[in-house]
């Protein structure tokens, strides 16, 4: 366990700094966690991190990045649901930075 | 991929949602499986037809509910989903009481299905 | 196709789900599902009905185990431990109903 301090408030992590709690995500931890990951955050960035949120919301689960990429394609059009786009917001990938980002846990079969 | 050899994996569910870890535990698999590009089919035969009951609802017993999980399976490519008519009937449910598409086989159906997989799992 | 069952037709529903969905094969009887093969069970008259579908096996040790070994069923084959890997290997595929 570990933890990170935001906003003078402190959050519990495990040790690859997934939130613990899912519940305490909000947009400041997002920033936050997203610096660590030598990410800035644009509008792209949060399309991604709300879709996320919104497909956790939905189904219980963080999705696989080949799910993912389909989905957003769905959603956001063909231009944004490929490997290229998603791994260029997402260096270290979409499923495992982003989520972590999104305050959800790590994709189911993600190592 | 194209080299590959594609399988047909089965996944025998029997067991109700909450009372044992089975149920959670096939999903799981399922949906790892699901990377590799195979024939995956899901069965839901005897209590394991009550894992995909509409309106399941945890937050008193401090369980995750993982049903709403089970419609993100189209998403995966994971789309062939029976169950057998008789577990249904013995349960008092029908398929309006499912939370997701399936197809709905007889005992006889589903055993001669069984016979063509490579891979059986039975959870 | 081999379907294994590990539990006593008399407390769990195993054995009797297998021989309502399985379509045919070969069923092998382990564990405490050994007392299914026995006479004067229960069970005796469904497993003679399930014997006229289905090829039925019984562990031989665990038969042993439980002082049966006497009353197994006429129709039923004891196999032993090596029989039991000849079975899973002969068949194209196993289901163990839990």
């Amino acid at each position: 366990m570990a933890n990170i301090d935001v906003g003078g408030k402190n959050y519990e992590t495990d040790e690859e700094g997934y939130l613990v709690n899912l519940t305490d995500w909000n947009a400041d931890i997002a920033n936050y966690i997203a610096k660590t990951e030598s990410i800035e955050m644009s509008d792209q960035h949060w399309e991604v991190i709300n879709f996320l949120r919104e497909y956790f919301e939905e189904y219980q689960i963080a999705p696989a990045v080949r799910v993912l990429t389909k989905a957003i394609g769905k959603k956001l059009g063909a231009e944004k649901g490929n490997s290229e786009y998603l791994y260029g917001l997402f260096p270290y990938g979409p499923g495992k930075q982003a989520c972590k980002i999104a305050g959800l846990p790590k994709p189911t079969g993600c190592v | 991929m194209s080299e590959s050899v594609v399988k047909k994996f089965m996944f025998v569910n029997r067991k109700a949602p909450y009372g044992t870890i089975y149920a959670l535990e096939s999903l799981e698999v399922v949906l790892i499986t699901a990377a590799f590009d195979q024939d995956v089919s899901l069965v839901f035969l005897d209590d394991g037809v009550f894992q995909l009951k509409k309106s399941q609802q945890t937050k008193a017993i401090e369980i995750k509910n993982f049903s709403p999980t089970y419609r993100a399976l189209d998403g995966y490519d994971v789309e062939k989903l029976y169950v057998e008519k008789e577990s249904m009937d013995a349960r008092g449910l029908t398929e309006d009481d499912l939370l997701v598409d399936v197809t709905v086989l007889s005992s006889a159906e589903i055993g001669a299905l069984m016979n063509e997989q490579d891979v059986v799992l039975s959870f | 196709m081999l379907h294994i069952i590990n539990k006593s037709p008399l407390e769990n529903g195993s054995l009797d789900n297998c021989l309502r969905v399985a379509n045919g094969g070969e069923i092998l009887l382990i564990e405490d599902a050994v007392y299914a093969a026995t006479k004067g069970n229960a069970f005796e008259s469904k497993l003679g009905e399930a014997a006229t579908r289905f090829k039925i096996y019984v562990l031989q040790p665990d038969l042993d185990a439980r002082g049966m070994s006497d009353r197994i069923i006429a129709g039923v084959t004891a196999v032993d431990y090596g029989g039991f890997v000849d079975l899973t290997v002969n068949n194209k595929n196993c289901q163990s109903w839990l």
